[in-house]
């Protein structure tokens, strides 16, 4: 069995169908217990993903889907956006995606602009990944803070 | 998922405001609504986004397009009701140094 449990949305590549893959990954994320700001982050950083899928993949064309994995773990949720209507192997993808290197990703920082900038700043993990069009890989975990605190609560 | 955005305008003065959530599909929305008002010298422009619940990059472009229009003129925008989650965007994308924003002050509710 593998260790999370793995939901796929597949919308139209159009900019109406952004709100209800947010809502879907919020109610994802309330499932494994992220604080409102964390879900705020999550919907903001998921939703730059996809508004760049929209605008950028299907530009002219308007029969495109946007597909959406979210993999769920006890302590993180993993997301990937691809601007290609193929469904994912989400395995064989996640480990096709290389580390984010800035000078390859020039070309769609521009185009991402702020979106992606605040992807990085929102997420704990990003990866992008060229293939077939881009897909965006994103991690974020469940209450890094608490941790934290109880290190602190330990080591005093 | 929807904005509305309701303006009043008196002489050099224009009031306002948006609610709901300010995405890909309702920035053009907003943008358009924007656009009506007219860049003139000494112009006030205040946007009370109390009622904003839910904003991305989207809408940041719409609000810098229309502070960079209104201040081209010799006008001022001013950001008004922010939420703290709203605020912590525009902070940091680093908007927060360069626009005139007021926060949410209903404090101790």
């Amino acid at each position: 069995m593998r260790p999370f449990d793995y939901v796929e949305i597949r919308v139209p590549a159009k900019p109406q169908y952004v709100g209800v893959a947010r809502l879907t990954i919020s109610g994802l994320a309330s499932r494994i217990g992220f604080t409102y700001d964390d879900i705020e982050d999550l919907k903001i950083a998921s939703s730059e993903a996809i508004t760049n899928a929209v605008q950028h993949a299907y530009s002219g064309v308007d029969e495109g889907e946007v597909v959406v994995g979210c993999a769920l773990y006890p302590d993180k949720i993993e997301i990937m956006v691809a601007d290609h209507g193929k469904s994912f192997n989400f395995e064989e993808t996640k480990a096709k995606v290389g580390p984010y290197n800035e000078d390859q990703e020039v070309q769609f920082l521009r185009e991402g602009g702020l979106g992606l900038y605040l992807i990085e700043t929102l997420m704990d993990e990003v990866k992008v990944h060229h293939q077939d069009g881009v897909t965006v890989f994103m991690t974020k975990y469940v209450g890094e803070e608490q941790v934290e605190e109880n290190v602190e609560t330990i080591s005093s | 998922m929807n904005v509305q955005v309701v303006l009043k305008e008196e002489g050099s003065f224009v009031k306002g405001f948006i609610s709901g959530e300010i995405d890909a599909f309702t920035a053009p929305i907003l943008r358009e609504k924007l656009a009506t008002v007219q860049a003139k010298d000494g112009l006030l422009a205040e946007l009370d986004m109390s009622e904003v619940s839910y904003m991305d990059s989207t809408g940041l472009g719409v609000i810098v397009a229309f502070f960079k229009n209104i201040n081209a003129a010799n006008g001022h925008v001013k950001l008004t009701g922010l939420s703290p989650r709203l605020k912590r965007l525009f902070d940091i994308t680093g908007l927060g140094e360069i626009m005139d924003i007021e926060t949410d002050d209903k404090g101790g509710n």
